[in-house]
């Protein structure tokens, strides 16, 4: 195992976006980081100012707008860009990629080829794929791994304590993203479950639309309590129907995870929901918002699996309706309370 | 009808070439390295030390259990002997103080030892050249003294086996991978034939001998003894599942491997009890090619000369498999979780094996072996050449999947998952060059059909079904059949299935061919047509076990 500090090893980090950046920060705590970006102003304000907007960056971060750079001299490398571009983004980057190579990503949504617009499409498993999935359909590199957790940008760029999980099914990519990662304010777990851990990423992001809805209305705490803990229940029922384990949504990447987005207002997604409540449509909020919130996307993707794999999903449901079929906020919720109810707990 | 046959010449005409010849010329080296890579593995496995003694304690207390309750005829006179010998020893070296360790290694040696002379291979050249004569004369014989009428017959050259048994897929392939490096085989298991079968079809392709694991109780026969150990055979004993064996056993089909011994695993472990083709495959063996693999490409100075392993998975395809009333009970049996259930092999002694040859033989039915594409250890197809290829066309390094920071490294729970994956895209491959026979495709639609009708019905229920109750309207039947077939021949317009030629014929034909030959020789036929024309069966199970051969494709819903 290569030391701390003194190796000449290098990372990679592809997507110069609010998370991209705090990883790149993360890791140059530990080694050197060479720092992906397709704009050449990033580019330009992190070669002259050592800062990305304005945020200053480790004097180890160096940036790159070339793929064969970052693949040539890192043999581990973390994507972190929308889930909209990141199967183009692999496929450009795949020319320069060999087996030994270690993608560890931090996209938290779907991809999928449907034409996912198109309200009546039914989506299969085969149609949707996560992020590691992406890798290895579009590149020679196996080791592939996720890190997912109760992770706003926000906070960990400010050094507060916090911890993630990396899941691969290759103990090597845990041992190396925790070696990578782990500081005194920074704890990496490690699951061999990498399906589940994409998917909690992922579906949390639904609920945390919601939640910010919910506190858009003016709710308070037995609400929100309310939408974690169902909520969680649904994220279970199409996660593990999609190939996640269970546990993996009662650990750090998901209940974790799932608590922290919906109390933030830090979170991109959070923020889309209280919008939505305040009277705004999708369209005037998408306009507004600098970067991707995931779970807009991922209320198309997950509605239409729900459907097509037969699975009850009320919140998932009225959030579809609310996004793009005009449901006003406030009727959704009457038809959320008068859902018929079940059996509180019945998958374990 | 008779097919155009194809001869292939051998691709190393001198026999004396052979890997495996080589092999058993310097059989008392390889036999050394093969103990002493075993011994440094179970220490490392172990940790050495106490557990080390642990280890041959539980060796020794198995072995001992294994002598009393299943004794078979091939053990060695002495078994009980030796066994009680290592105790003894065992006790010594836990009374004494010093040098434990030391004296542990050599009992650990004595055993490995033992079990690496058991599986040896006994492949003697003369012996292999006689057997496959003989094998091949005698079943070219019996097949046309059964087709052409009168003493003539015999002497007849007028149809061989090749005229029943149609090798299809990429025969080319696997003669080219012959010449670049160490070829595995990894075929399906259906029948005790199979091994026969896939024997005599690497003769035909002109291939060197193939080493392949067989049963040890398949030893217990004479004949079978002689043939299986002049063909390449090495002894697998199921029995013993101990750490010391099993890794005994290993090695010595890596350190094969790695000596450029072309071998053949069945992956799926035992017969296909269901009918089904493979989905889940035993990994231990699987794992040592990519071990061999890897530990080519580490002794060697330039890995682009290293010997590469190809995997070349065959599919095996019959009308009727003998064993198959035998199979399916068992199988039903362990699926309704009744626990105790003997394994009555019906076919276990020379006497029955000929009969069953003979009549397979003497009526014919019609077999299909496709070989599948080559593939490195990672699952990624190959070229002629022996270049692994990448999805854009690319070609892919082999060896950069075990380097980390540019040295090529050991990782046990990397190439752990580097077998799953190989195991994943073997079954793929499966599925992709499996013959569908016309039999198999009525099987499926009669029994599912049959299912849907009593959909309120577990699988018990329906097969514990009347002739009556099972019998279906041929209109409906027909119609069902025709759906399907439609669907089988896009896909393999599309190249995700293969089929057997007499399915391009008529519909009412392929359904003819179909209940015509579907397991036509069993006492009672899964599939019958009755006086008014319409579809039944005469056992249930039967039809269920054909029925599987096309599970896995989700063909359920088209029905």
């Amino acid at each position: 195992m290569t030391s701390r500090n003194t190796s000449k090893e290098m990372v990679g980090v592809i997507g110069s976006g609010s998370f991209g950046t705090v990883i790149a920060n993360l890791l140059a705590q530990q080694t050197k980081v060479i720092l992906y970006t397709r704009s050449q102003n990033i580019y330009d304000e992190l070669v002259s100012k050592q800062s990305i907007r304005s945020m200053a960056m480790h004097e180890n971060v160096q940036p790159t707008l070339n793929f064969e750079t970052i693949a040539s001299n890192c043999e581990i490398i973390f994507p972190v860009v929308p889930s909209a571009n990141f199967r183009n983004m692999i496929r450009d980057l795949a020319p320069n990629l060999h087996p030994y190579h270690i993608l560890i990503h931090a996209t938290k949504g779907f991809d999928t080829s449907i034409d996912y617009n198109h309200s009546e499409s039914k989506l299969d498993r085969s149609d949707v794929h996560t992020m590691s999935e992406v890798i290895q359909q579009e590149s020679v590199v196996v080791k592939t791994g996720c890190l997912a957790g109760p992770n706003l940008a926000k906070e960990l760029a400010i050094n507060q304590p916090a911890a993630t999980v990396i899941a691969s099914r290759f103990e090597e990519v845990i041992h190396h993203g925790q070696r990578l990662l782990r500081s005194d304010r920074f704890q990496v777990y490690g699951s061999s479950d990498i399906t589940g851990i994409e998917l909690c990423g992922i579906l949390k992001n639904i609920i945390a639309i919601a939640a910010g809805i919910l506190h858009g209305l003016g709710f308070g705490e037995n609400a929100k309590a309310l939408l974690i803990s169902r909520g969680l229940v649904e994220m279970i029922y199409l996660g593990s129907k999609l190939g996640g384990n269970i546990k993996a949504f009662i650990g750090l990447a998901g209940v974790g995870d799932l608590v922290a987005t919906c109390s933030s207002t830090l979170s991109r997604n959070f923020t889309v929901g209280q919008l939505l409540a305040e009277g705004q449509s999708l369209s005037e909020i998408m306009n507004d918002l600098d970067e991707t919130a995931e779970g807009v996307r991922t209320i198309k993707v997950a509605y239409q699996l729900t459907k097509s794999l037969g699975i009850r999903s009320p919140i998932t449901e009225i959030l579809y309706k609310i996004l793009y079929q005009d449901l006003k906020v406030n009727e959704a919720l009457n038809l959320l309370m008068k859902f018929p109810m079940q059996e509180d707990i019945d998958f374990l | 009808m008779l097919r155009k046959k194809r001869t292939y010449d051998p691709i190393l005409p001198a026999s004396g070439d052979w890997p495996i010849v080589q092999l058993s010329r310097n059989k008392k080296q390889f036999i050394k390295e093969v103990i002493a890579a075993s011994v440094e593995n179970i220490k490392s496995l172990t940790g050495g030390g106490k557990q080390l003694m642990d280890e041959l304690e539980s060796t020794r207390y198995r072995e001992k259990t294994r002598i009393r309750r299943d004794p078979w005829k091939v053990d060695p006179k002495d078994d009980l002997k030796y066994w009680d010998g290592i105790k003894s020893q065992l006790v010594d070296i836990s009374n004494s103080e010093n040098n434990q360790e030391k004296e542990a290694e050599v009992v650990l040696k004595s055993i490995v030892s033992r079990y690496a002379y058991e599986i040896l291979s006994n492949f003697k050249r003369s012996h292999y050249k006689m057997a496959r004569a003989i094998a091949t004369f005698g079943f070219a014989r019996l097949l046309n003294a059964s087709r052409i009428p009168g003493i003539r017959s015999l002497w007849s050259k007028e149809l061989t086996l090749q005229d029943k048994i149609h090798i299809t897929g990429d025969v080319q392939g696997i003669r080219n991978l012959a010449q670049k490096g160490t070829v595995i085989m990894v075929p399906t298991h259906f029948s005790n034939l199979d091994s026969i079968l896939v024997g005599w079809v690497i003769h035909i392709l002109g291939l060197p001998a193939f080493i392949y694991g067989a049963g040890l109780n398949l030893f217990n026969m004479k004949l079978f003894a002689y043939f299986m150990n002049s063909l390449g055979a090495y002894k697998v004993d199921r029995r013993k599942k101990n750490r010391v064996y099993l890794e005994t056993l290993r090695t010595y089909s890596r350190l094969a491997i790695v000596k450029g011994c072309h071998s053949i695993f069945f992956p799926g472990g035992t017969r296909s009890r269901s009918g089904k083709l493979e989905s889940k495959l035993k990994l231990g063996l699987l794992n040592s090619t990519v071990e061999a693999q890897r530990s080519a490409y580490m002794t060697s100075d330039d890995p682009t000369t290293a010997q590469k392993v190809f995997i070349v998975p065959v599919v095996l395809n019959y009308h009727f498999v003998l064993e198959a009333p035998a199979l399916i009970d068992q199988y039903l049996k362990q699926k309704g979780q009744e626990r105790y259930y003997v394994d009555n092999d019906q076919y276990s002694t020379s006497y029955k094996v000929f009969k069953f040859l003979l009549k397979f033989f003497f009526k014919g039915s019609d077999i299909s072996v496709s070989i599948g594409r080559g593939m490195d250890v990672l699952g990624n197809y190959v070229d002629q050449d022996g270049n692994s290829i990448g999805k854009d066309g690319e070609i892919i390094q082999t060896w950069e999947y075990f380097m980390h920071q540019g040295k090529i490294q050991v990782n046990k729970q990397r190439e752990n998952e580097y077998t799953n994956m190989l195991s994943n895209v073997i079954v793929e491959e499966y599925h992709r060059v499996n013959q569908v026979f016309a039999s198999h495709l009525v099987a499926f639609v009669a029994f599912e059909m049959i299912k849907n009708k009593y959909q309120d019905n577990d699988l018990y229920n329906i097969l514990r079904l009347s002739e009556e109750d099972a019998t279906l309207a041929y209109v409906d039947f027909k119609q069902k059949t025709g759906a399907l077939l439609d669907v089988i021949l896009n896909m393999h317009q599309e190249g995700r299935i293969d089929i057997a030629e007499h399915l391009q014929n008529e519909l009412d034909s392929v359904i003819k061919i179909g209940l015509n030959n579907v397991g036509m020789y069993h006492a009672q036929r899964p599939l019958v047509k009755t006086k008014e024309g319409n579809i039944s069966t005469q056992n249930l199970n039967l039809l269920y076990y054909y029925h599987n051969r096309l599970m896995g494709y989700d063909f359920e819903k088209y029905i």
